[in-house]
């Protein structure tokens, strides 16, 4: 297990590598620049404002830079956002975001597994085939679709929480974008678990329980979950990013002040140090999620825990 | 040789004659998806979908960037032809929702077509020689595997402009992972079968094998993984046009039609609603379909 676990970090480690690179290289390559404007600064002030933040050395030098710099935990100050470095944007935009993502998560595997199990419980009937249905609307309906709706719905037409904004984080602000994020998760995380679900139940070793005189709980709590799980856990990493990427857009949606809603403006502004920070630190949260994934994955199967 | 001309003529004298005709893997297959009433719905609805898109200039007597300064953002009514009512700009939601579905389609065809030349090349590759290139090859899957993609999607928009052709390939490019997956765990275990070794032993180049005789038989879950990608593909144009970094005005995909009905939806629900419902309709026909073809290739746990 131990191995295993190093194993993995081991690649953990080359991958953030590989993102922060990709990402800086495509950032630099783009035309145009931080400092483009209807009217062209005076040349001496411009090369005083590129030095400043290292633009004007060659780009090989300024991703060396970089790269120490964030070794030692500096990300720089945000270019267009004066004032602010990105650390502190971040810190500011990171708990509306990790609240709202992780909160779905959350949200989609405790709803997403319940359904799934009970709908595989009952295989082939009329409750099977209305919950499957549902998720294959939750499925189809994308989240930028579902989070308008859910803000005319409840905000507008019903007026019980507010359509948009964030207020100071009080818990009716955050309802309606857990719930969009949220959803097409747990529709297809419901589809997932009722697949397998089915397959287990259909196994040998659930034959054996059943044959051994357990009862119909206990065979499905203790022995049909464990298996019927795995595939479940293994989405749990695209899931994850679905969520993260998600959040860009039902944070802009819904007005909340994450670092989601920073992505897409600092990539438009050529805000290259934000950009970077943006990106490095979902790909932390994604990577880091795997590989809790990977662990856990390791624990339920039973296959992979004797080969180590 | 025969031709395949005579080989049919050959084969249906032989059923003429009272011989008992073989039915392929394949045709049973057809069978048992056309007996799939939610799979034959939604090709039936898919099929409406795109005639009415190839079609759409004959559908509609507006253009799809006509603006009707008579009707700016007004509610669907048949009586001024104006079916599903106006945008901002007077302009008729119908007939921007037909060539919305122009782009949408075309885009989840094409960027499905190159994730399907990528992943099933890539997949057959590493599956075939096994080991040590397939170990390494593999590897490289799951690195790329845990990158945030969509953020380097949305990064390529912005960076190299809204280039409908870029997002073909950019598109493709992310959603060949999964399928290289596929493939290689097919491949892995056709590899040592007889004919492999037979194509092996008669000098059949390593290339011929694999696109001869390893590509046509894994092909039965590529074509269910592509039925699931290309909605997949559809969802996610959608989401980057939602960004404003998809098709540029006056074209228009649904992606963008939502996103301008998502502003206004107090005033004009119906610029939300109607692009929706194509969009949701259409995803979910591709997964009847993607979920009726694995049960008709598949049919083991039904």
């Amino acid at each position: 297990m131990l191995s295993y676990a190093i194993r993995r970090l081991m690649i953990a480690i080359p991958t953030l590598f590989i993102v922060i690179t990709v990402a800086f290289f495509m950032m630099r390559i783009a035309p145009g620049g931080p400092f483009d404007q209807e009217r062209a600064l005076p040349p001496e002030i411009e090369k005083n404002i590129k030095a400043a933040y290292d633009l004007d050395k060659p780009l090989l030098e300024q991703y060396t830079i970089y790269i120490g710099k964030i070794l030692r935990g500096d990300f720089g100050p945000s270019i267009k956002i004066r004032d602010f470095s990105v650390a502190e944007l971040i810190m500011a935009g990171a708990p509306a975001s990790m609240q709202l993502g992780l909160s779905a998560i959350f949200l989609a595997l405790i709803f997403g597994v319940g359904f799934g199990t009970y709908a595989a419980l009952r295989q082939n009937s009329a409750v099977d085939f209305a919950v499957m249905g549902v998720a294959m609307v939750g499925i189809a309906i994308p989240n930028f679709v579902m989070a308008p709706l859910l803000s005319l719905v409840f905000g507008l037409y019903l007026s019980i929480l507010p359509t948009a904004g964030w207020g100071d984080g009080e818990i009716q602000y955050k309802i309606l974008p857990i719930i969009a994020l949220a959803l097409p998760q747990v529709a297809y995380i419901a589809r997932l678990t009722r697949g397998s679900m089915v397959e287990v139940l259909h196994s040998n070793y659930i034959r054996t329980a059943r044959a051994k005189g357990l009862r119909e709980k206990l065979v499905v709590n203790r022995h049909a979950i464990r298996g019927a799980l795995l595939p479940v856990v293994s989405y749990l990493g695209p899931a994850t990013a679905a969520v993260m990427t998600g959040s860009v857009v039902i944070e802009t949606i819904f007005g909340v002040p994450g670092i989601g809603t920073y992505f897409v403006k600092a990539a438009l502004n050529r805000d290259y140090p934000l950009v970077m920070g943006v990106v490095i630190v979902y790909a932390v949260m994604i990577i880091l999620l795997n590989f809790l994934v990977d662990m856990v994955y390791g624990l339920l199967d039973p296959k992979l825990k004797s080969r180590s | 040789m025969m031709n395949k001309n005579q080989k049919t003529a050959m084969l249906q004298a032989a059923g003429a004659a009272g011989e008992i005709e073989g039915r392929s893997l394949w045709r049973d297959a057809r069978i048992r998806l056309f007996r799939n009433k939610a799979a034959v719905g939604s090709m039936i609805i898919l099929a409406i979908i795109t005639l009415m898109a190839i079609f759409a200039p004959l559908l509609s007597p507006f253009e799809y960037d006509q603006i009707d300064w008579g009707y700016i953002q007004e509610g669907p009514n048949w009586e001024n032809g104006h079916i599903l009512g106006t945008d901002g700009n007077g302009r008729d939601i119908f007939i921007r929702i037909l060539y919305g579905a122009r782009v949408s389609l075309a885009v989840g065809l094409l960027a499905t077509a190159v994730s399907l030349v990528i992943g099933v090349t890539y997949g057959a590759v590493a599956g075939y020689f096994g080991g040590r290139i397939d170990n390494i090859m593999m590897r490289f899957v799951d690195v790329l595997y845990s990158l945030p993609f969509m953020f380097f999607v949305i990064m390529l928009m912005v960076v190299f402009g809204r280039n409908i052709f870029l997002i073909f390939v950019a598109l493709g490019a992310v959603e060949w992972l999964t399928m290289a997956r596929i493939v290689r765990g097919q491949t892995l275990s056709i590899r040592r079968r007889e004919f492999i070794e037979a194509a092996h032993a008669t000098g059949v180049s390593n290339f011929k094998i694999i696109f001869r005789h390893v590509i046509p038989n894994v092909l039965g879950p590529v074509i269910v993984y592509m039925t699931l990608t290309i909605p997949q593909v559809i969802l996610t144009e959608s989401f980057l046009s939602f960004l404003g970094l998809g098709v540029q005005e006056p074209l228009t995909s649904w992606g963008v039609l939502i996103s301008e009905g998502a502003k206004v939806i107090e005033a004009a629900t119906w610029m939300l609603i109607y692009p929706a419902i194509f969009l949701a309709l259409t995803l979910f026909c591709f997964n009847f379909i993607g979920d009726g073809l694995r049960d008709a290739l598949d049919p083991k746990d039904r």
